[in-house]
């Protein structure tokens, strides 16, 4: 049964529409992230999971249960936002035994709560402090205690990591992981970051001006996006898009990709790639989405077995990232990224002879940017 | 920069002079005349009430005597008892009033913007229109028991202002009703100023709307308490104004407040030495409240 059932749930805040027509559904113990630019609905839909807003039509069901007119309290659900917004006038111990208090949890298990949520985030120096005397991934972690001293449902953080600084922020989102993995709690969680949201989530949904664009696995919309936003939206650096020309090749087909200055890239279709909506799409424009790291230095060592089709470019940047290099070369009428080995030895101006691994390409319809194949 | 060069300088120009002292000739005036009126004044008064001055000034000193004679007043002491009643009654209703309209006023109302500057508005005026208004309204023959009376409600009887245990009351009333308005604007400012999450974290704690606010919001707002006690407590201590308007002091000298006090025997019944004597322990009081305000003021400046 699923732990958390969103049905077609709308929002409008006047006359403009929040959220519309948005559904999910994830199974108990796991971990669902909402990712999408700023302002595209995610706090919106947080906030009508925990009932802090009354949606405008639909329904939202908890453990099989229709809580679409409970409040907050009656839902059994725990909140991380992104202020932290810890209780100012009070302790750690009373900001995290708080919630129980109100619940009337008797006070011994209310101090057995606490001791375990301050063991299981290393919190116990700092029991006795106020908010104000705590650092920003202090509060943090004290604000995942008050959720965590509770047992709820369903735990719903929003945007837990942003204050944070970029170390801090990875090494918490390993340590989230780590205690999704241990308590097998049900999560829901919204991110703008979208390596957070490849690294932690079972289940990922895009979200897009109030709709939901795609909902899968990690692997699901990284490699298999539904559209051009999806597909720019996931990974970093971003997808390229490549504006090129279908066209029929033998029994299949090949993308011409027009160059100016000398002769036109044609990059064949993988045929058991071939699509039914291709036939359409001859000789009209098209969107070739390649990732950074589907392109790979020619090595001529290996240049026998290696799979993909050889393509050659100018690189214009060279930009050594310690672990990868990151190339920059002019192609047609854009420039496309190229994530090759710490090895390869180029010097901008140079020519370069790259494999590209056109089995994982993807292509967009180039009016609707939707996904063709 | 305007000093340096002055100092580095071999010769000052006459414009590096001009520039250095030019802010302190434009304040000279101003200070000069606030030390002589505010602190002058102050010790003048000082001076005065150790000395038998009776209808005018003089300097024949007799030490503490005023201040002796003015403990034994009976009066004094109708007017200080006056004072305590009537400032904690004030204070302490117009925080009640004043938390609870800014409450309901945070509910995300319709028209709050209008709301809030009827309830405001009071502030805006007087304290003598606001006595005036009230001495009709409460006044027997004319005001609210002539009004309820005349809806044929005969034995309706609503008549505190001559009568002398009850009048002091009706200075609370006039005083919370030009108040609290004001009281209520501080605390919306400070329940804007309240973190919307926290709210919502202890919504979804499950604590009802009466225990977030009284253990969440409350607590946050606790420096607005101090700034309004000590703004009521300040006008309490100089209500001055309403009194003669309202009662003038009446009936008889039941509401007398120390401020009317100094003011009858300074300049009404020739009594210079023993009114200054009772504006000194007027300027004690102030400053018992005063310095300890100001002096958490600066320290939390300090601590940012
Ligand atoms: N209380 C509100 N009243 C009116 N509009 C709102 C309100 N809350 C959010 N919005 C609007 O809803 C949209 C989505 O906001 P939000 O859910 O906070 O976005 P996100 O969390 O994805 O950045 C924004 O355009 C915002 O202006
Ligand atoms: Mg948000």
């Amino acid at each position: 049964m699923a732990a958390l059932e969103i049905h077609n749930v709308r929002k409008e805040f006047g006359n403009e529409r929040v959220l519309k027509d948005v559904s999910i559904s994830i199974d108990s113990g796991e971990f669902l992230i909402l990712v999408g630019p700023s302002g595209c609905g995610k706090s919106t839909l947080m906030n009508a999971i925990a009932g802090l807003e009354p949606v405008t039509s639909g329904n939202i069901y908890i453990d099989g249960e229709d809580v679409t007119w409970r409040t907050p309290a009656e839902r059994d659900i725990a909140m991380v936002f992104q202020s932290y917004a810890l209780y100012p006038s009070m302790t750690v111990r009373q900001n995290i035994s708080f919630g129980l208090e109100m619940r009337k949890v008797p006070k011994a298990e209310r101090v057995a709560a606490v001791e375990r949520v301050a063991d299981l985030l290393q919190i116990f120096p700092l029991l006795e402090r106020k908010p104000a005397q705590l650092s920003g991934g202090q509060r943090q972690r004290v604000a995942m205690g008050r959720a965590l001293a509770r047992e709820p449902k369903v735990y719903l953080f929003d945007e837990p990591l942003s204050n944070l600084d970029a170390k801090l922020r990875v090494d918490m989102r390993t340590e989230i992981k780590k205690l999704h993995q241990r308590l097998g709690t049900t999560i829901v969680y919204v991110t703008h970051d979208q390596v957070e949201a490849m690294t932690l989530a079972d289940c990922i949904a895009v979200m897009r001006d109030g709709h939901i664009l795609q909902l899968g696995s990690p692997d699901e919309v990284y490699n298999n996006p539904v559209d051009m936003f999806v597909a720019g939206f996931m990974g970093s650096p971003s997808m390229n898009f490549i504006r090129a020309t279908l066209e029929a090749a033998g029994d299949g087909y090949a993308l011409r990709i027009a160059t100016p200055d000398e002769d036109n890239v044609l990059l064949p279709w993988p045929s058991e790639r071939n699509a039914a909506g291709l036939v359409e799409q001859l000789n009209k424009p098209i969107i070739l989405g390649l990732r950074p790291e589907h392109f790979s230095e020619e090595d001529v060592r290996l240049s026998e077995q290696a799979e993909g089709t050889l393509m050659e470019a100018k690189v214009s940047v060279v930009e050594p990232t310690g672990a990868d290099i990151l190339l920059r070369l002019p192609l047609g009428e854009q420039e496309i990224t190229a994530r090759v080995g710490p090895k390869c030895a180029i010097a901008p101006g140079e020519r370069l002879s790259l494999r590209v691994d056109m089995a994982r390409a993807v292509l967009f319809d180039a009016e609707t940017e939707k996904r063709l194949a | 920069m305007s000093e340096s060069t002055t100092r580095t300088a071999v010769r000052p120009t006459a414009s590096g002079w001009l520039q250095a002292w030019l802010p302190r000739l434009v304040l000279a005036p101003s200070i000069a005349v606030s030390l002589f009126f505010v602190y002058g004044f102050m010790l003048w008064t000082f001076v005065l009430s150790l000395t038998s001055s009776r209808m005018l000034p003089s300097y024949d000193f007799v030490g503490f005597g005023q201040y002796s004679r003015l403990m034994a007043n009976e009066r004094w002491w109708v007017a200080s008892t006056n004072l305590m009643l009537f400032g904690t009654l004030f204070i302490v209703i117009c925080l009640v009033i004043g938390v609870l309209l800014a409450m309901l006023l945070d509910q995300k109302i319709r028209q709050e913007g209008a709301l809030r500057t009827i309830y405001l508005y009071p502030m805006a005026l007087s304290f003598i229109v606001t006595g005036v208004v009230w001495k009709w309204l409460l006044n027997p023959q004319l005001g609210i028991q002539a009004m309820v009376q005349g809806w044929g409600f005969e034995s309706f009887r609503f008549d505190w202002i001559v009568d002398s245990d009850m009048a002091i009351y009706t200075l609370v009333i006039a005083a919370v009703w030009q108040a609290s308005g004001f009281v209520m604007a501080l605390f919306l400012a400070g329940l804007r100023g309240v973190d919307d999450s926290i709210v919502k974290a202890a919504q979804l704690d499950g604590a009802s709307l009466p225990r977030i606010y009284w253990r969440v919001v409350m607590p946050c707002l606790r420096p607005v308490v101090f700034s309004a006690v000590m703004i009521l407590a300040h006008i309490a201590i100089k209500s001055f104004d309403l009194v003669v308007a309202l009662t003038g002091g009446g009936p008889g000298y039941a509401t007398d407040l120390p401020a009317t006090f100094m003011y009858t025997h300074a300049f009404n019944r020739a009594q210079i030495g023993l009114g200054s004597a009772s504006a000194m322990l007027m300027l004690g009081g102030v400053l018992a409240i005063l310095i300890p305000y100001l002096y958490s003021e600066l320290r939390s400046r300090k601590h940012g």
